[in-house]
């Protein structure tokens, strides 16, 4: 009984890794990927970029323009995400077990933000250009649509986790529904709260660099658009201009965190 | 003495086939200090939410000063629930407010919509609550975070929210199941102390039968359910006990011949 049941588990395993080698191998096969050749070429590839791909003292002039577009972006960026977790708290208390008003706006509301969670902003992207063209509004809207439905669900989550055991005492003592989302409810999740919020926020500046490329806005297109024109250096600064901006934002953030955990 | 409380024939019933209470019938007199005692599971928790409707209860009437609680309608409801304090067993504080704000929280149900989002709240009531609190001897601990306090200081923050409701009776749902015997002491004298001096009704679900039988004036024994013993403490015997808990009564961890004695 014991033997067998530890030769089931190994023969599981052994049959997992069959089928993730079959699928490696027809996956080869179909693209014409050439293993040898693509790891190969790395250090190649290793070498041009070390050799073109670098800032030069003369791109440094285009900098206040770079800088000019990394703030728009940034801008954009928070403010999708700010706007998006207005309406994902409202809909995030209709969504919630805890404070639903009942069952039926209960799933609508998830059920929403369960659509707009699952598009991919890139996507939003591409269905939002037919509307608003290439625009930063199109961006915006994309960030805005995919922060809406992933905090709501976030939202939810940390309703339910943190508030269910003081909104029923306070539904014992007579409490109204509002003044139990407003003193209890939101006093509990804030935190949790803006921790998501801030992650958000860190997420949507690194999409709005793809976005820009779609969009034709933002930091993303002046990248797009000096590279494209074969200004290596210039497109290289503005790689160095992104990691500095995330990295500064992703310490401020841990250090508001800190504070507000 | 007349009943503040009458609980009859009330049965509730999860789903289609588990019933949690089948005819329960008792009633509590003004004032009284009551226990109700039983085995895990045996619809405790489930009898004390019927009463103030935190749980609807699927047949029966349940009589509160005069009115029949299960026909109320919501705004009634919460007119009731402002005169029933209710302490819970893991406090239902909100944590991250101070000790003041969740006792204040005890008066949102007597608030308009506006004052209670905005939490607005008069001097006299912010008086009352440091009075509560004095009372309670949590002084020191006025301003500091729910959080930062013991499970028996919670506790006590958790009868002061109830009490400055000016309640008429206090539901209690294992009010001291999660303390150390020293806090449960505290608890359990504070609540004995607000039915003696203050008149109110105090209806407790206890696990610990030896402080149930020291404290009541009342047991209620509930198994399956079911009301299998209604009386004073006095009175109550081995065979009754066996009765509640289904079980041996040596195999019960207290000395049930000694229950009496003190």
């Amino acid at each position: 009984m014991q033997a067998d049941y530890f030769e089931k588990k190994k023969r599981s395993t052994r049959l997992f890794l069959a089928i993730l080698g079959v699928v490696t191998v027809i996956s080869i096969i179909i693209t014409e990927y050439n293993v040898v050749k693509g790891f190969s070429s790395l250090p190649k590839a290793v070498e041009w970029g070390l050799a073109n791909f670098y800032p030069t003292q003369e791109s440094l002039t285009k900098l206040p323009a770079i800088l000019d577009k990394l703030i728009e972006t940034l801008l954009v960026s928070i403010a999708a995400t700010t706007t998006g977790a207005v309406m994902a708290l409202l809909f995030a208390i209709l969504g919630s077990n805890t404070t639903r008003v009942n069952a039926f706006f209960g799933s609508i509301s998830r059920g929403i933000a369960t659509i707009f969670r699952n598009i991919d902003v890139a996507a939003w992207a591409m269905i939002l250009l037919f509307s608003f063209g290439q625009s930063s509004l199109t961006g915006y809207f994309a960030l805005f649509f995919g922060s809406f439905g992933f905090l709501t669900r976030a939202f939810v989550e940390t309703i339910d986790e943190v508030s269910g055991s003081s909104v029923e005492a306070l539904q014992a003592t007579g409490a109204g529904y509002f003044s139990i989302i407003f003193q209890s409810v939101i006093p509990s999740s804030l935190p949790q709260m803006i921790s998501w919020i801030l992650f958000m926020i860190e997420t949507n500046i690194r999409s709005a660099t793809l976005i820009g490329l779609l969009t034709g806005s933002g930091i993303g297109f002046t990248f797009n658009l000096y590279y494209k024109s074969l200004n290596y250096d210039v497109a290289s600064l503005v790689v160095v201009v992104i990691i500095v901006a995330i990295l500064f934002i992703e310490s401020v953030s841990n250090y508001v965190r800190r504070a507000v955990l | 003495m007349t009943a503040l409380l009458e609980v009859n024939h009330v049965s509730k019933q999860f789903g289609s086939d588990t019933k949690a209470l089948s005819d329960v019938n008792f009633s509590v007199n003004e004032g009284e200090f009551v226990s109700i005692i039983g085995p895990s599971g045996a619809g405790k928790s489930t009898l004390l939410r019927c009463i103030n409707r935190m749980i609807d209860a699927t047949s029966g009437e349940i009589i509160f000063d005069n009115m029949n609680v299960m026909n109320l309608k919501k705004k009634d409801l919460k007119k009731v629930r402002t005169k029933i304090g209710m302490i819970f067993q893991h406090y239902n504080l909100v944590n991250r407010l101070s000790v003041i704000e969740n006792t204040l929280h005890g008066n949102l149900g007597k608030k308009s919509t506006l004052a209670g989002v905005l939490g607005l709240y008069s001097q006299e009531e912010k008086e009352q609550a440091v009075n509560i609190l004095h009372v309670l001897g949590l002084d020191e601990h006025i301003y500091k975070r729910a959080d930062q306090l013991s499970g028996g200081q919670k506790q006590r923050v958790g009868i002061a929210r109830a009490l400055i409701q000016d309640p008429r009776m206090l539901l209690c749902d294992e009010p001291i199941a999660s303390l150390d015997p020293n806090s449960a002491k505290i608890i359990m004298d504070h609540l004995r102390n607000i039915s003696t001096k203050l008149g109110i009704t105090v209806l407790v679900n206890l696990h610990q039968v030896d402080v149930a039988l020291k404290y009541s004036d009342k047991i209620i024994g509930v198994n399956h359910g079911q009301v299998v013993y209604n009386g004073s403490p006095k009175d109550i015997t081995k065979e009754d006990i066996q009765l509640i808990y289904g079980s041996e009564a040596e195999d019960l961890i207290f000395d049930v011949g000694g229950i009496h004695a003190s």
